[in-house]
């Protein structure tokens, strides 16, 4: 039992520790891309290529002068970059990142559990996130925080439900809930392949649940200034960075598990696939970011309800008449 | 039931996307805009009010900074006012100058506007394309006057210095560029893409009829159909010799106002062409020593030029009495300048029609019962640059 204790917490450390690395880089490779992308060079002051960049970043925040504004209820306003960031790191648990492999003759899984629930925990961990960002828009006690809250909290649930329905194409297919067995249904080939149309409403409506271009209503910096976000600053700020970043990661993780095939692939160890699969999907967001303008709240609503929800809804339908002709009933 | 308020939402003078200094109060209900007010006033510097206690040639760095966008084009209208005022004959190449620098100027404000457009309605890409290409005519306005945004090149008369070294090869290679940088990196990126067509079609419509009452000049104008060019229906500066087109829209929503703008670019790149053609040799400057300055030379060397450099420097020159207005065609519409002289070296008023000014009073009408988002699209598509709204 200790050893099992054990293991998990130095599992818990290195995968935190990993994530949040990877995490803040990704922040520093998004500005480079994006600045490559838009003809200029990004950062590139602090160290070698601005590598040092998102550790001055860091240090920047965390210097910065707290500030809680006066008439904002001080409780929900401090609770609710924690309850944005928490359910964020909570989704990592289950998403795995390679197979077993062998450390001092222990079998030792590179994810924290492999549930038989998986896609089902990420979903009910990851909506609690909205709260957060709802409670902070609320809190705040500025009109543009309340706006940026409340057009966040609709575009969030709205999105879930497409991204949902979406993912049911790939759990018919693997006939399981758990992530590792989904890993494994994959061996013959990649669910991007029999389940592509999924896969299109399943990016869509991650990006508008992860706030980013096009959907990036809520902290709309030319109609909301900031968003809910607007009266946060210092470390507050940055949880809700940390939670938005660890987020994107999450979900790459599970485009790359669901739909690319996880840690499979030749050559390379797993780890490594795994890695370069996920951030090929996090590069493709940023390119996102770098082309598209941001649509208007109602035709975001519009887009969700009228579009990818039904869109979904004939994926759920067309994949058994799918699986049926192919054969894999 | 409960009773309902509507908020009120103070957008501005700090917003990043009232470009600059525009205040407006919001009444919202929901995310739908009830009404609209507009505050102006706050770089308000008393331009005008100055320029009774100047001479007419201190003035004209203070049209710099009015539409700071477009410095030229308002270096432009004050000079060609004073010059009518005087009835000065401006030399031939000073003339192909100006137009050719105020049509780069037009393409450069244009590019300002495209970009921020862009930023306003979230395309963030586009705005360095569009600087990229603006950076090159600040270059040629660099070598020109030494200075890129508040250029000062224009002066009574003529032109401040003649045209530099190389301009010629600088501005051939603009022309050769910039349609394809346009057709590649503007058009194919943004105009294609169907969220931008989502966020502007049908949006901010404003009728023919509105807009004629409502005072509107310049692409706001033309969008909504009215073939309206003061380079056309009123030329100076000899426009009426070169051979461009006006660009009009059909509807006048924003999509219109942003075709009619890029229209507006290839039609002045095609003036741009043909001045550089024509381009005449001869002096830079009228030849009236009681109004233009001397060149340094002659100063140095002799005399009488000498007393006329420090006359024109210390107590500026003596027009008729008198009031004059002009008007000329700039990126944002009509600019006149209304000048009145007690024939004392100082003007006795001195005003201005900025055609921003103007152009924001159709806001209101644009954009109440229309989403924030929409009216985002609106102030963007309107172009107001607010160091000209409030002087």
């Amino acid at each position: 039992m200790t050893e099992f204790i054990i293991i998990m917490l130095v599992k818990m450390f290195v995968i935190f520790g990993a994530v949040m690395l990877t995490m803040t880089y990704i922040t520093l490779a998004e500005r480079k891309i994006l600045g490559y992308m838009q003809i200029r060079p990004g950062p590139n002051r602090v160290g070698p290529w601005g590598l040092l960049q998102p550790i001055a970043d860091g240090i920047k925040l965390f210097l910065k002068e707290d500030i809680i504004p006066d008439k904002a209820s001080k409780v929900v306003f401090v609770i609710a970059p924690a309850m944005a960031l928490i359910p964020a790191v909570m989704t990592l648990a289950v998403i795995p990142f390679g197979p077993a492999v062998t450390i001092m003759g222990r079998q030792v899984d590179v994810y924290m559990a492999d549930v038989n629930i998986g896609i089902l925990y990420i979903f009910a961990v990851s909506s609690i996130g909205v709260y957060g960002i709802v409670l902070a828009g609320w809190s705040s006690e500025s009109k543009y925080s309340l706006l940026g809250g409340l057009r966040s909290s609709a575009q969030m649930i709205s999105y879930e439900l497409s991204m949902g329905f979406a993912l049911v194409g790939v759990i018919m297919m693997s006939q399981s809930l758990s992530m590792v067995k989904i890993i494994e249904a994959q061996k013959g080939v990649w669910f991007i392949v029999p389940q592509f149309f999924g896969f299109i409403i399943y990016i869509t409506a991650a990006i508008a649940e992860l706030n980013r271009t096009p959907f990036d209503l809520p902290e709309g910096e030319s109609e909301l200034v900031a968003g809910y976000f607007t009266e946060y600053s210092s470390m507050k700020y940055a949880m809700f960075m940390l939670g938005e970043y660890i987020n994107i990661i999450s979900v790459s993780g599970i485009v790359t598990t669901l739909y690319l095939g996880g840690w499979s692939g030749p050559i390379l160890p797993p780890l490594a696939w795994f890695m370069i699969k996920l951030l090929a999907v996090v590069f493709f967001m940023i390119w996102v970011r770098a082309t598209y303008p941001r649509f208007r709240y109602d035709q975001l609503m519009t887009f969700g309800w009228k579009v990818l929800l039904p869109a979904s809804i004939a994926n759920i339908l067309l994949t058994p008449v799918f699986m049926k002709i192919f054969g894999y009933l | 039931m409960a009773e309902t308020k509507n908020m009120i939402l103070n957008m501005g003078p700090q917003h990043p996307s009232t470009h600059g200094v525009l205040r407006l109060i919001l009444e919202l209900d929901g995310e739908t805009v009830v009404k609209l007010t507009p505050e102006i006033g706050y770089l308000h510097r008393g331009v005008e009010k100055l320029g009774e206690n100047l001479t007419y040639h201190q003035f004209i760095p203070l049209t710099d900074r009015e539409d700071y966008v477009a410095a030229l084009s308002n270096n432009l209208a004050y000079c060609m006012t004073v010059e009518k005022l005087l009835g000065l004959e401006v030399p031939p190449r000073a003339m192909v100058a100006r137009v050719l620098l105020t049509e780069l100027q037009r393409i450069a404000s244009h590019l300002i506007w495209l970009g921020t457009f862009g930023l306003d309605i979230g395309a963030m890409s586009l705005f360095f394309y569009c600087m990229r290409e603006r950076e090159q005519i600040l270059d040629i306005f660099e070598a020109c006057a030494g200075a890129r945004l508040t250029i000062n090149y224009f002066a009574i008369g003529g032109l401040r210095h003649d045209l530099p070294e190389g301009f010629e090869s600088r501005v051939r290679d603009f022309i050769k560029i910039f349609p394809e940088r346009m057709k590649n990196d503007y058009e194919r990126i943004f105009q294609d893409n169907k969220i931008v067509r989502m966020r502007t079609e049908g949006v901010g419509i404003i009728s023919k009829e509105d807009a004629i009452d409502l005072g509107l000049s310049g692409p706001l104008l033309r969008a909504c159909g009215v073939a309206w060019d003061i380079r056309k229906s009123n030329p100076y500066c000899g426009y009426e010799t070169y051979d461009f087109d006006i660009a009009t829209g059909k509807v006048g929503d924003v999509f219109d106002r942003y075709l009619v703008r890029m229209e507006e670019m290839r039609q002045s790149l095609k003036i741009v062409q043909q001045a550089l053609d024509r381009l005449p040799g001869g002096a830079h400057l009228a030849d009236d020593p009681k109004v233009c300055l001397p060149p340094k030379q002659k100063v140095m060397t002799e005399m009488e030029a000498l007393i006329h450099h420090f006359k024109i420097v210390s107590e500026g020159f003596e027009p008729p009495v008198g009031e004059v207005y002009h008007s000329i065609e700039t990126p944002r519409g009509e600019l006149g300048f209304y000048i009145v002289s007690d024939g004392s070296n100082k003007p006795y008023r001195l005003r201005f029609r900025p055609p921003s000014f103007v152009n924001l009073e159709s806001l209101a009408k644009m954009a109440e019962g229309k989403l924030i988002g929409d009216l985002i699209a609106i102030i963007g598509a309107l172009d107001p640059v607010m160091g000209e709204v409030d002087r």
